[in-house]
């Protein structure tokens, strides 16, 4: 080894308490049944701390602290007033970026050097784009010029971005003008506590923003309360479909944003090294815990041997490991859970016939970790083609020419994303135009802006988060 | 074997590139593996000096520095200078392992005739030179002029013999990285043993996403005919930092046998200065000052 790299730990301390309280109308308050369940850190298996169990009374208060600082504090404020707040929580964010990106590491697994430099400034980014959507939404909405909120939102989110996806679901809700219940992920509430203490110090109005912390139950008991005027999901496509139904002849607003299978086009025409790098990014970035994740690559036939060779020698140099060493590229799986899960479509994979590649570095003996994966030889019958693994697992297939790699990329009940990359702009277009799916990257991937609109076709759900289109779903027209 | 120029090079996305090679720049190499690192770039450096007022006591200087840059610190790789002070550096430099590579052919323009650059080349090679920088012909590249410039490159090489040629692309003037990997590819094909950035004379020197189009045609390279070229990153390359970098990316593209100075070198001068430094830094656990490093 002619380089070796030293582990680069990011030594940054983080305060975490051995407990947590909700964070209701402006109070820390324990469950009503003084419940309280584990959250640990997958790259470790130990324990960080212990979080309030979310009970149906927990649900019922929050929702009713989110009901008076709507009627109280948050509906009679001057728009611009409101502003403030979310620009002092954006302000905040920034200023607590390492202690937030040190907290999210260690709760859901996920690389130092993606929490740093992804999640939490885009949550600040986030914070501050809809702060300056809050004294300006007479321009949101064509022919409306004075969009009322909607009134209480129920928000749950996912463990793959958990302050992220706390931050897409906050920022435009309370900008507009709507009071937030916020349910964290059971594996990953630790970064929205943060953020709640935030609210806290930001001295943001009581009820405004109140975090519960439970599992799918308690998840439940919010979607189902009849005081909450909209729910915000992100999650899987499962859960969505029950939600809906929950959901259904309520006079609930609901937007969905769920799981994917996109495909990731690569034609002959490429940069084939820089697609390389946009296949890779696409499926192992976050371990591939990621809804708009590049799974599939549909690489035309004349140049997939030339790719998989790329593909096999690029994978040898993602590093592997201990999420807080800045230098590691490949983090924990969040869960035993979802470790279990990943590995089981992998056995599917080989025995339905197709030939798994993998790096070839040690695992950690501590700790979940899949290293990275692809498959070729794979059909559009397989489960690994059909199925979200959710894993840094990739699913090569071939096509010959644009329309049959169009037609194969949209073959999916799923359409969140896709990626194509050519270097000739004509074809780019016509395969852009045609591909089911919210978001289509060009020669790029995984880019994302608070200003862009992100949300799926079909059973990837409906509604947009981001720019104005995101701001839609907050307001009631 | 007959040299072959291939009719295509591949296309090069910026934008792909560009974030690749920023990446390599994130990489923390501490402590141990920094001073490994940081040896291994003074080992790599060939220290320059190209400038019109280059006399001997200049050069005998800068030789004496390349020689023993600081105790306990290797030697750099070879000095790199005009033909007419080759001479001088031989001599400044028997028995020290530091090898003289010299520029050539009409540097850094390159537009002169073919003739008067084989000759500027031979009388390079006369006067003891290990190595030469040669310059391609930028405007007959832009012009489309492929095999001419392809032709040249080989004549220099033909005179070289077993002499290490490097091959300049000043890759600032050309435009595009695709061009960058055409001219990488046509350098190497017509026999380059090291293809080279810059002349640093322009504004433009070496960037890691120049250098990485490069070090994937030498990568490409070696898988189509099983011989292993070098990489000469020139100019702007201006700190430890930076340095580190090139290594990252050599380690990540080329692999282990790249990461030597058989292989890889750096032109530069003040490098050397903020390499020493930083050598200071890790063994005495102070920062140093500029003060302390010999000004050559």
């Amino acid at each position: 080894m002619a380089l070796a790299y030293a582990p680069s730990l990011e030594t940054t301390p983080v305060r975490i308490a051995q407990q947590y309280d909700h964070f209701i109308g402006g109070r820390w308050v324990p469950s009503s049944s003084r419940e309280t369940f584990a959250t640990t850190n997958p790259a470790t298996e130990g324990e960080l701390a212990q979080v309030a169990a979310g009970t149906a009374e927990d649900v019922d208060r929050a929702v009713a602290a989110a009901r008076e600082g709507y009627e109280k504090y948050w509906r009679p404020m001057r728009p611009a007033d409101r502003a403030k707040y979310v620009y002092r929580i954006a302000r905040a964010i920034t200023e607590r970026s390492r202690e937030l990106a040190v907290l999210e590491t260690k709760d859901g697994g996920k690389p130092i050097k993606e929490s740093r430099d992804f999640d939490v400034v885009q949550a600040a980014a986030n914070f501050f784009y809809f702060a300056g959507w809050a004294d300006k939404l007479r321009y949101a909405i064509n022919g409306v010029s004075d969009p009322a909120p909607v009134g209480v939102v129920g928000s749950i989110v996912p463990w793959n971005f958990p302050l992220l996806m706390a931050a897409w679901k906050i920022a435009p809700a309370i900008a507009c003008g709507n009071t937030v219940v916020l349910k964290p992920a059971e594996t990953t509430p630790l970064t929205a506590l943060l953020l709640a203490e935030i609210c806290e110090e930001a001295e943001l109005p009581p009820g405004v923003v109140n975090v519960i912390t439970g599992d799918g139950r308690t998840g439940a008991a919010l979607v189902a309360h009849p005081g909450v005027d909209k729910i915000a999901f992100t999650g899987s496509t499962e859960v969505g479909k029950l939600i809906q139904k929950t959901v259904a002849g309520t006079r609930k607003h609901l937007t969905l944003e769920l799981g994917g299978k996109a495909a990731n086009i690569v034609f002959a025409d490429a940069p084939l090294d820089q697609a390389i790098e946009g296949v890779v990014n696409g499926i192992y970035f976050n371990q591939g815990h990621v809804c708009c994740a590049g799974s599939r690559l549909l690489v035309q036939e004349n140049v997939h041997d030339e790719v998989v060779a790329k593909l096999k020698a690029r994978i040898e140099t993602l590093r592997l490991g201990d999420p807080l060493d800045k230098n590691t590229d490949i983090g924990a799986i969040n869960s035993a859970a979802q470790h279990a899960k990943i590995s089981e479509l992998i056995e599917s994979g080989i025995a339905e016939g197709a030939v798994l590649h993998q790096q070839s570095c040690a695992l950690p003996e501590r700790g979940y970790f899949h290293r990275a994966a692809f498959f070729t030889g794979v059909s559009q019958s397989h489960r690994i083609a059909r199925e979200e693994i959710f894993g840094p697992v990739l699913s090569i297939m071939t096509f010959r020419t644009a329309d049959e790699a169009i037609e194969k990329a949209n073959n999916t009940p799923y359409g969140l994303s896709a990626g194509v990359w050519t270097d000739k702009g004509a074809k780019s277009m016509y395969v852009a135009q045609r591909l089911q799916a919210g978001v289509v990257w060009c020669s790029t991937f995984n880019q994302f802006d608070p200003s862009s609109p992100f949300g799926g076709y079909r059973e990837s759900g409906f509604g947009r988060e981001g720019g104005i289109a995101g701001l839609r779903s907050y307001l009631s027209v | 074997m007959p040299l072959l120029l291939s009719a295509t090079s591949p296309t090069v996305d910026a934008v792909m590139l560009e974030a690749r090679a920023s990446g390599f720049a994130k990489r923390s190499i501490k402590n141990e593996a920094k001073l490994a690192a940081i040896d291994l770039a003074i080992s790599c450096i060939d220290l320059t000096t190209l400038e019109g007022r280059d006399s001997p006591g200049r050069v005998r200087s800068l030789c004496a520095k390349a020689a023993y840059p600081a105790p306990g610190a290797p030697r750099v790789a070879a000095v790199c200078v005009y033909p007419n002070l080759v001479a001088v550096a031989k001599e400044a430099l028997r028995g020290t392992g530091v090898k003289i590579a010299s520029v050539a052919t009409a540097f850094p323009s390159g537009l002169s005739s073919l003739d008067v650059k084989l000759r500027d080349t031979e009388a390079a090679l006369e006067s003891g030179a290990d190595e030469i920088d040669m310059v391609i012909d930028r405007g007959a590249f832009l012009a489309g002029e492929e095999s001419k410039v392809f032709a040249e490159i080989a004549a220099v090489k033909k005179l070289c013999g077993p002499i290490h040629l490097k091959a300049i692309l000043e890759t600032g003037e050309l435009g595009s990285y695709d061009a960058t990997r055409r001219a990488s590819d046509l350098a190497l094909e017509a026999g380059a043993d090291v293809i080279k950035t810059s002349t640093g004379k322009i504004g433009t020197s070496a960037t890691l996403a120049t250098a990485l189009v490069m070090a994937e045609a030498i990568r490409d390279f070696e898988h189509r005919t099983g011989e292993r070229r070098g990489l000469k990153v020139a100019g702007g390359v201006r700190n430890t930092k930076a340095a580190i970098s090139y290594l990252v990316l050599l380690d990540e593209t080329l692999g282990d046998p790249w990461l030597s100075p058989d292989l890889f070198r750096i032109g530069a001068s003040a490098l050397l200065d903020d390499l020493l430094m930083q050598r200071q830094k890790l063994a005495t656990g102070r920062y140093g000052s500029l003060d302390y490093i010999a000004k050559d």
